[in-house]
């Protein structure tokens, strides 16, 4: 019954979307005020009804109802409850689901949130964004039903994957979605532009709050993926550079990159084309996102069962939205207006030299991704593109990227003086000279590659700050009143220091942890000890233990340093007893300075078992610096003046702010 | 599940569990480490080839096994880097290494990110110079300058509008 | 104030057209490779071994089955089969059938015992049949290695000097040998 209203559900939210996507577009281009209107109720009434349709799924998966196909698969009863809702979206048909109900919600918060929208843009964008919907709709109903029923249905489901009982892997496909799809957004926002014929500074002004809604998710839905394959996968990797990790790279470097230029239409009314033609592009790299993990055509780790029938329709759904995107830009886009000028050295240029930094640096990933199947299509040898390709080519890019950074933030708009913004950030330069030398003697230099690393991360940092805290030191060294400088700066100003910040963060904990790691492994008998890393590590048992599903092996090593105890770390060989398959978790123990990560191994015989011990520095500073990017992003959402159309009239003396 | 599946699947073992730990066992580690780093870095080159993007030093597929105590033996025996990844390629091909290699093939792949950034920089550089050039900066007058710099004690010229 | 700032003038936008045409060419190019490659399997590697030599190795016999191995300079004289198979390889019980058939027809077949227990080995032939000439026991799985071998099971076609012409990566089933091993094995006979 739940099963066939949430089919039914979702049929109608089809024929919504399809009035919502043909309707406000032929009422925007007649100029027909009725059609126009229906754009935002339809919007909701879809977000309703895709609501419903996996509110149902959930509910079928919480309850258990193995009739339906989708939750026989997928699921089982012993899975705690947590793991039965966060089932629905592990698996192809639940998260293309969840795809199609973000999609809807982006849709309804345009239509609720975007008062000061012009009614017929508004019209547009939630009638390009319905289109999108309606692709996705399809595809759901006619290839990838979740609702379909199994008859006779099994006592128990197949579905007790223990990999997917994680907190982490459940939290990361919603986050990595919001973002994702969040980017379909800002495509509206985009085709409606060209299709109204006019870019100008209050559309980059709308489109902001989206962009930075959609960045901030994927984000952290990145963080929380690697976060994830660090403490899951056994040996604290963060990155593989696999292909589906860089299908969710791509549309995250493209997005910061469309962040970025859109503040040079908001506050300079150029760089129209090019923004344009990056927000399709990253939406572009969102679906072709979906298409890589669900067609079969990469081998990764992360790819669901892969089916290329599927791939069929996503690439034709992805032809069709994209290539006509795209097609429209050639058209209409050699028409709009350029605007203001400005000199090379000048904020403009930094924000121009970004763009270009970070659109090269994703065509390279993409680049190494598809290259093997290019080559293969094409009748070449079959080649592999790893991690050492992208470290290459990558990496270098970074560099200016990061070295620019701090000085792109502080120099004037239209014509900037460089040697006064470089004198502005003498102090910061030196102290990341000074902190870099520091570091290096803590963990101990293993590569000069570890020196630019930290420079870089420092500079990012202390540059970031050196701007903020210039101004507020400019009225004297009083402290109430640089106290009052400090607050007084727009909370936007603060955004883009905490997120300039996180990114050097982050930069640190990945040279700490790519050069300055510590291994050994070696079979220890209860009761021995070995060194890492200045810790003694003493392995005290290993007992079995019992889960709800599972049985362990569990192995306890007390942690000491120069004979003081540190703590106490567990790792387990766990094996599901439905399943019937093994994982390992590793301990882990984190401090801001490192982490230690010990995973218990096989048996080595004669009451010996085989560690891997890790020492990895600074490896928390890696998703902390994704957080605080993130938090950047958030701070920069809740300044009201991206928010709401009508002004406020203001409080005091203004701070025209820079961004 | 096709047999290709199938096969895949006996040889990666547990692989899908995530079971997939860095692999190297002690009994498989070096006395010499020297030699042991240099196992272990060309361990990180080579690919598994039964696994999904993985190389020989992270997965514990039993051909990566036996992929990396062939790199050991081939290593004490005194081969070369070079010649230990040339072997390789010979018997399972370029798909083999993690960093491919700069052969006519790829010459796409490897210059394809300069290329990028030069067609880039190019793009942008036509762009600034296209325009009319700005106006020169209004000179001010000292009266405006002591004004100026009553207003904004101690910030220099450049003062992010 | 005695200054007069001049009138910004607006830069005129890139008129050049046709520049504005490459994103979607671009995006063509690349939505035509990914059609393309929809339905090719990214995992099957092709061996890099065809038209060469087969490789030097020297393999014991298997224990309990005769006193002869499989050596390279087994190879050759005339077209014939070399299989590599395991006894705890699910899909060569699945393809043995057909390795019987083939050997009734009068095909040669040499086979390479992958990583294997003789014990367990032998027990698979005695109770699925031995269409084999000579078995070499690759205890360790290094002649595999040097075969380009990376799972089980796999047959290579060897002509008449030795060299290695096809390899087929998987379970033998009756439509290869219909489609592509007998037509192979007649052209190499001639």
């Amino acid at each position: 019954m739940i099963a066939e209203l949430g089919h039914f559900a979702l049929a109608l939210a089809l024929a919504v979307a399809l009035a919502q996507a043909v309707l406000p577009l032929v009422g925007a281009a007649r100029r027909d005020a009725t059609l126009v209107a229906v754009a935002r109720p339809a919007a909701l009434l879809q977000l309703l009804l895709v609501s419903l349709a996996f509110g149902a799924l959930v509910h079928l998966y919480v309850v258990s109802d193995f009739s339906v196909a989708n939750v026989a698969a997928n699921s089982h009863q012993s899975k705690p409850l947590v793991y039965r809702i966060s089932g629905t979206w592990g698996n192809h048909e639940g998260s293309l689901l969840l795809w199609a109900w973000i999609l809807a919600l982006f849709g309804a918060a345009v239509a609720a949130f975007g008062d000061n929208l012009p009614a017929t843009f508004r019209a547009r964008v939630l009638g390009v964004q319905a289109l999108v919907g309606v692709g996705f709709l399809a595809f759901v109903l006619f290839t990838s039903n979740p609702f379909e029923r199994l008859d006779p249905a099994p006592l128990e489901g197949r579905g007790l994957n223990p990999i997917l009982q994680d907190p982490g892997l459940a939290m990361h496909p919603p986050m990595l979605y919001l973002g994702y799809v969040g980017f379909s957004t800002t495509f509206s926002f985009a085709i409606a532009g060209l299709l109204e014929g006019r870019i100008d500074p209050s559309w980059a002004r709308w489109l902001r709050p989206w962009t930075l809604a959609a960045w901030t998710a994927l984000t952290l839905g990145i963080a929380l993926g690697s976060w994830w394959a660090y403490y899951e996968l056994g040996w604290g990797g963060f990155w593989f550079w696999d292909p589906v990790e860089n299908a969710s790279f791509m549309p995250w470097l493209a997005g910061t990159a469309l962040l970025h230029s859109a503040i040079v239409v908001e506050k300079r009314d150029t760089l129209k084309s090019w923004t344009i033609l990056l927000a399709i592009l990253t939406f572009a790299l969102s679906l072709l996102g979906t298409f890589l993990v669900r067609s079969g055509v990469l081998t990764s780790v992360h790819a669901f069962a892969s089916d290329p029938a599927r791939g069929v329709f996503i690439l034709a759904l992805l032809v069709v939205a994209i290539g006509g995107a795209l097609a429209l830009y050639a058209w209409r886009a050699p028409s709009l207006q350029g605007g203001g000028m400005f000199a090379p050295v000048s904020r403009e240029g930094a924000l121009l030299l970004n763009n270009l930094l970070l659109a090269t640096a994703t065509a390279t990933v993409l680049l190494g991704t598809l290259y093997p199947l290019a080559l293969d299509v094409l009748g070449g040898p079959k080649i592999s593109v790893g991690p050492p390709y992208f470290n290459a080519t990558f990496v270098p890019l970074m560099v200016p990227v990061l070295v620019a950074l701090p000085v792109g933030a502080v120099l004037a708009w239209k014509r900037g003086d460089l040697p006064a913004a470089l004198g502005r950030l003498r102090f910061a330069a030196g102290a990341s000279l000074a902190l870099t030398l520091v570091a290096l003697w803590l963990t101990d230099l293993r590569a000069g590659l570890a020196l630019v690393g930290y420079a870089l991360g420092a500079w990012a940092i202390l540059g970031s700050l050196a701007d903020p805290l210039g101004r507020a030191l400019a009225g004297g060294p009083d402290p109430r009143r640089v106290a009052r400088r400090l607050a007084g700066l727009p909370r936007a100003t603060w955004a883009m220091v905490l997120a300039h910040v996180g990114l050097g963060v982050l930069v640190i904990g990945v040279t700490a942890t790519s050069t300055a790691q510590s291994e050994r492994i070696l079979t220890l008998k209860p009761g021995e000890s070995a060194e890492i890393a200045g810790y003694t590590v003493r392995l005290e048992g290993v007992g079995e233990v019992r889960g709800p599903n599972w049985i362990a092996q569990r192995a306890t090593f007390g942690v000491s340093r120069a004979g003081a105890p540190v703590t106490e770390i567990t790792s387990d060989k766990r094996f599901f007893v439905v399943e019937r398959r093994p994982t390992t978790e590793a301990g882990i123990h984190t401090t801001l300075g490192r982490d230690l990560y010990f995973v218990l191994g096989d048996p080595a015989g004669d009451g010996a078992w085989t560690v891997r011990l890790y020492h990895n520095p600074l490896v928390v500073w890696i998703w902390g610096g994704a957080v605080l990017m993130a938090l950047g992003g958030l701070l920069s959402l809740s300044d009201r003046r991206f928010r709401v159309g009508a002004p406020r009239p203001a409080r005091g003396p203004l701070a025209v702010p820079a961004e | 599940m096709t047999p290709r599946t199938l096969l895949a699947l006996l040889l990666a073992g547990a692989l899908n569990a995530g079971a997939a730990l860095a692999a190297t066992s002690p009994d498989e580690i070096l006395p010499d480490p020297a030699l042991e780093a240099r196992a272990r870095a060309l361990g990180k080159e080579l690919r598994c080839l039964v696994c999904q993007n993985q190389s020989i030093d992270d997965s514990d597929a039993p051909l990566a096994k036996d992929l990396r105590r062939l790199v050991r033996e081939r290593l004490v025996a005194g081969d070369s880097d070079a010649r230990i990844r040339q072997e390789l390629v010979a018997r399972y091909g370029d798909f083999v290494l993690l960093e491919p290699p700069f052969k006519p093939a790829t010459w796409a792949l490897w210059i394809g990110p300069a290329l990028v950034l030069l067609a880039g920089a190019a793009l942008v550089a036509t762009f600034l110079r296209r325009r009319p050039a700005l106006p020169a900066e209004p000179e001010l007058g000292p009266e405006e300058r002591r004004a100026l710099a009553a207003l904004l004690p101690g910030e220099g010229r450049d003062r992010p509008a | 104030m005695s200054t007069r700032l001049e009138q910004p003038a607006t830069a005129r936008p890139l008129r050049r057209g046709w520049l504005y045409l490459l994103p979607v060419l671009a995006f063509a190019a690349v939505g035509v490779f990914l059609a393309l490659g929809l339905g090719r399997d990214p995992q099957t590697l092709p061996s890099v071994l065809i038209d060469k030599p087969a490789p030097a190795f020297t393999l014991p016999p298997l224990a309990g089955r005769d006193e002869r191995g499989l050596s390279r300079a087994d190879l050759g004289g005339r077209p014939m089969l070399v299989n590599v198979f395991a006894s705890w390889c699910v899909p060569c019980r699945i393809e043995h059938p057909v390795l019987e058939q083939l050997a009734r027809e009068g095909v040669t077949i040499h086979a390479i015992n992958y990583k294997d227990d003789p014990v367990d080995a032998l027990s698979f032939l005695r109770t699925l049949g031995d269409p084999f000439e000579r078995v070499g026991a690759d205890r360790q799985g290094r002649a595999a290695i040097d075969w380009g071998v990376y799972g089980v099971p796999e047959t290579f076609v060897i002509d008449r000097d030795g060299r290695i012409r096809y390899r087929h990566v998987g379970p033998l089933q009756p439509r290869d040998l219909e489609q592509t091993i007998r037509p192979l094995l007649e052209k190499l006979a001639r």
